[in-house]
């Protein structure tokens, strides 16, 4: 078993080197460091003030190789940057200033109340659902609970939130409408509405993946086998189906489980949570490249690790795998 | 070369150029045995059937936005034609109200709106189907760039195997590495707004899940003895990969072509309404929705333009998603 680990992560590093050639392609070969730091400190801005900004930052290095006399060969943008996030050094924030790594430290946990939540609610919610349609599979009720589904997917995430947001607390006066206090009790209250609007933008969706998934179970034989012995339709779906079913579920979503950190970019910003998804929406608006760059980067590491996860809970379940 | 994805008549051309080859491609897949009995059971298929007429609806009235002829005022869209009468007001007025939408001495409108005014006064339904071309430019362009990329890497992958497949698998799930709306936002933000860049945007991310689609097919085909009867014929690879194994992945393709465009209506909206998506001017129902931000917390409500936007956007992807299940299971009657 510790072997297929180890092998697992040596086949991540080449993707991971991958994934900083391709951010810094885009960040400095495709948009040169003048335009940059123009569209940072503004039209207006001085060459000195664009030639300083450079400096200070270390982007005026050449790319590639520093062939200049007297200089490293490797002192160079690329090499630095790659060096930069192989440590974690994420640099600070092209607008504020402020330390990378501290905004994405204070961002974590707001988002993280959110999206835990949510997930947990959205995931029981959902297999309920689904088995339930699988259990009048079928008739009338399904079919009409396919449409409901595919009718949910078909509206975007931003309409349930604004919608959501002007019934519940506008019309109603039943939820705050805006803003987050972290201090016990009392941030429950702040919490609700993203989190249920959450749980129903991502519900239609899930229920018919999820109904695939149980329905897939349904024409194995061990249930015809068991069905044969006797057992009662509920008794069936409860213990076999759901059981069997679960599995193919729990390894498409533990390699969600790390996007949960990352927040959703529209819900925070529109309920004004100082989540990570809002650091990311601020960033786009003030052209803050620095705090992209590295949630890309971020992000793809927690797909990554998300990856491998799923990929030991699928050894850990089939011998098969790690053997072959 | 993103300038040249921005001139709106060279989007338009590749659009139309696109839904051309399109049904070309459809026209000359009829004669496929396979194509044949899934085109038959598709005609039984009612909500498939009512959800192409939609679809059709849509491309009729994009259409009607994308082609322009000369007129006294320079080149205009028919649709600019068709709506050049409807007056402009001078801000928002509910829907088929007589008068703009103030409390203090509100003024007589110039003319009825079946959806109201926006802030500057447009008529909403007309932007609303103005915005159509804008969905549809995303959906097709992003559409042109990613499913030749991913269906001819995809079946070299799978035919060649090996060395090829290695590169290919490895590009793949790099690019599958970094969180799609990562992804995007970060390539926009370099781009800049605009239609051109959101496709490209959208394409880099797009052609991985196709890739993957149309590779395990091709390994799977390239089992088959048809194959090996073709390379024991002396077959050249071209020949086996053009007259065997494209046509015989190319329903797959068209299966993801459709659902994938419902998915591209919606990020047009999404990073619309991020503003990284179009760019200001363009009439867009993301753009719309965004707006409602403000529009709902003023008094009285402005509901209008949010509805009408939802709605066009809604029952849109809803009928692609819709036919492209009724084509799934079609092609597919035993798993659909």
């Amino acid at each position: 078993m510790l072997s297929y680990i180890i092998r697992r992560l040596l086949y991540a590093i080449p993707i991971v080197i991958g994934v900083m050639v391709i951010t810094f392609f885009l960040f400095f070969v495709v948009q040169s460091t003048d335009t940059m730091a123009k569209r940072v400190l503004g039209p207006k801005a001085t060459s000195q003030a664009v030639q300083d900004w450079k400096v200070n930052r270390g982007y005026d290095k050449p790319l590639f190789f520093n062939i200049a006399k007297g200089e490293k060969l490797f002192d160079s943008l690329f090499f630095n940057q790659v060096g930069q996030l192989a440590t974690f050094d994420l640099g600070k924030s092209d607008v504020t200033g402020r330390s990378v790594a501290t905004l994405f430290r204070e961002g974590a946990v707001p988002s993280l109340l959110i999206t835990v939540p949510a997930f947990f609610v959205g995931f029981a919610v959902s297999v309920a659902l689904a088995l339930y349609l699988v259990f009048v599979r079928n008739s009338l009720l399904d079919l009409w609970g396919i449409l409901v589904c595919v009718a949910l997917m078909s509206i975007p995430v931003m309409v349930y939130v604004i919608v959501g947001q002007y019934l519940m607390a506008v019309s109603f006066k039943y939820f705050p409408a805006f803003g987050f206090q972290q201090e016990g009790l009392s941030t429950v209250r702040f919490l609700m509405l993203p989190v249920a609007l959450m749980v129903v933008s991502g519900l239609g969706a899930e229920v018919r993946i999820y109904r695939a998934i149980f329905l897939e179970e349904i024409d194995q034989d061990y249930i015809r086998t068991a069905r044969a012995k006797g057992l009662s339709n509920t008794r069936l779906l409860l213990t076999h189906v759901l059981k069997n079913g679960l599995i193919n579920i729990i390894t498409l979503v533990v390699a969600s489980l790390p996007f949960l950190i990352m927040g959703s970019l529209v819900l925070e910003n529109f309920f004004g949570i100082p989540g990570l998804g809002n650091l990311l929406f601020t960033a786009i608006q003030t052209a803050d490249f620095a705090v992209v760059r590295s949630s890309v980067f971020l992000g793809a590491l927690m797909y990554l690790g998300g990856f491998i996860l799923t990929d030991i809970c699928y050894a850990l379940v089939d011998p098969r795998i790690r053997l072959s | 070369m993103t300038r040249f994805f921005e001139t709106p008549w060279v989007q338009n051309c590749i659009v139309i150029g696109g839904f051309l080859l399109l049904a070309l491609l459809i026209w000359s897949g009829s004669r496929n045995e396979r194509w044949k009995r899934a085109g038959a059971r598709l005609r039984r298929d009612r909500v498939g059937m009512i959800a192409l007429a939609v679809i059709g609806l849509y491309l009729f009235v994009g259409a009607l936005e994308m082609i322009q002829v000369p007129s006294s005022t320079g080149k205009r869209s028919i649709l600019d034609l068709l709506t050049h009468k409807i007056p402009l007001e001078e801000s928002y007025s509910a829907p088929l109200a007589k008068t703009t939408l103030v409390q203090v001495n509100p003024k007589p409108l110039n003319g009825s709106h079946l959806l109201g005014t926006d802030a500057l006064g447009n008529d909403t339904f007309v932007q609303v189907l103005k915005a159509c071309r804008t969905a549809l430019i995303i959906g097709g362009l992003t559409s042109a760039i990613y499913i030749p990329l991913g269906t001819l890497l995809g079946i070299l992958a799978g035919y060649y195997r090996r060395r090829v497949d290695d590169a290919v698998q490895y590009v793949y799930t790099t690019v599958a590495a970094i969180p799609e709306i990562l992804l995007l936002v970060a390539i926009l933000m370099v781009l800049g707004k605009g239609l051109g860049s959101m496709a490209i945007a959208l394409g880099v991310t797009g052609w991985v899940g196709l890739c993957r689609l149309i590779r395990g097919e091709t390994l799977r085909q390239a089992e088959r003895p048809y194959v090996t009867a073709a390379r024991a014929l002396g077959q050249s690879d071209w020949k086996i990969i053009t007259r065997h194994l494209l046509p015989n992945v190319m329903h797959l393709v068209f299966i993801k072509f459709v659902l994938g465009f419902s998915g591209l209506v919606l990020a047009e909206a999404i990073l619309s309404y991020l503003g990284v998506g179009s760019p200001v001017g363009t009439p867009s129902w993301g753009a719309m929705i965004d707006g409602a931000r403000s529009e709902l917390s003023r008094e009285p409500v402005v509901w209008w333009n949010i509805g009408g936007a939802t709605f066009a956007l809604f029952f849109l992807v809803l009928s692609l998603n819709l036919f492209g299940d009724s084509l799934r299971r079609a092609f597919d009657p035993k798993r659909g």
